[in-house]
């Protein structure tokens, strides 16, 4: 693209070898707004069977004391499908929640102070979720 | 003005000049079609099972803690109170769950015309119902 202009009263041309797309790339209104939007499809999708899957293993673990607790997170596939329930919500919740403070919070200040508050939440969540399920599951001795 | 509900179709030109014309929903006088109350109640479960993730994030965590902080948490879900907030929390993460599946299809670019809008809504809604009653006769016969 050639872009003309003057420098100290001489005109000159200059052209541009990057693209239009590689210009407008992380500019603009839209940013990284198509990959949330997917990223939310995508976590979604996973968290159909994974969700089926914990509300069984929740109804196989009622009425359990520790020890079920426990002995349940020592096999491999519920501490794997578990770490991965856990980070997945934690993430897709963010984001759905974060949608709906866009629309109904206007005003800059509480509006990215309720994001962010969102997003805190959802993280301090989530690591507690995983630090738990890790020591139940591979701690040799839980006090 | 015949009806009072006339009014809500009152409105007023940049000019000044009153104009009768069709505004945007009134909720007092639309009747509401399926889609826009699983809509609402998509945005609404989906904020309800965020407080779920932290009541799981609650029971996770007190597994991982203590007997003494385990047996809390057990014995609030198995309470009244507990029994009826997990209900609430089946109910609502499989609506959010079918009502997903929904929004998936559509943006696929399926199920855009009246009919499959009505069919797939009151069909979100009876799955939802038959898949929780399921899951609670089964727990209770587990329990």
């Amino acid at each position: 693209m050639a872009v003309k202009g003057k420098i100290s009263g001489k005109s000159v041309q200059v052209d541009i070898l990057r693209s239009q797309l590689g210009r407008v790339r992380g500019l603009g209104a839209a940013r990284a707004g198509s990959g949330a939007w997917w990223i939310e499809r995508v976590t979604s999708v996973a968290l159909v069977p994974l969700t089926l899957w914990f509300i069984g293993a929740v109804i196989g673990l009622e009425g359990t004391d520790r020890a079920g607790m426990i002995a349940w997170l020592h096999e491999p596939v519920p501490l794997v499908l578990l770490l991965c329930l856990v980070v997945i919500t934690f993430w897709h919740m963010a984001m759905g929640l974060q949608v709906v403070i866009e629309d109904y919070v206007h005003t800059e200040l509480p509006r990215m102070a309720l994001i962010l508050g969102v997003r805190a939440i959802s993280i301090l969540a989530a690591v507690f979720c995983v630090i738990a399920a890790l020591r139940l599951g591979l701690g040799s001795s839980v006090p | 003005m015949k009806d009072v509900r006339d009014a809500l179709l009152t409105g007023r030109r940049s000019d000044g000049k009153l104009v009768e014309r069709p505004l945007s929903p009134h909720l007092q006088v639309y009747k509401w079609p399926v889609s826009m109350m699983l809509s609402i109640s998509h945005r609404a479960t989906g904020i309800g099972v965020s407080v779920g993730a932290l009541l799981m994030t609650w029971w996770l965590v007190a597994a991982a803690t203590s007997d003494a902080a385990f047996a809390t948490v057990q014995g609030f879900l198995g309470s009244g109170f507990g029994v009826f907030l997990l209900f609430c929390w089946a109910a609502a993460l499989l609506l959010h769950l079918f009502q997903g599946i929904r929004h998936l299809v559509w943006d696929a670019g399926y199920g855009f015309d009246n009919r499959s809008y009505r069919i797939t809504g009151w069909g979100v809604i009876a799955i939802t119902v038959v898949a929780t009653l399921i899951v609670w006769i089964v727990g209770l016969v587990v329990w």
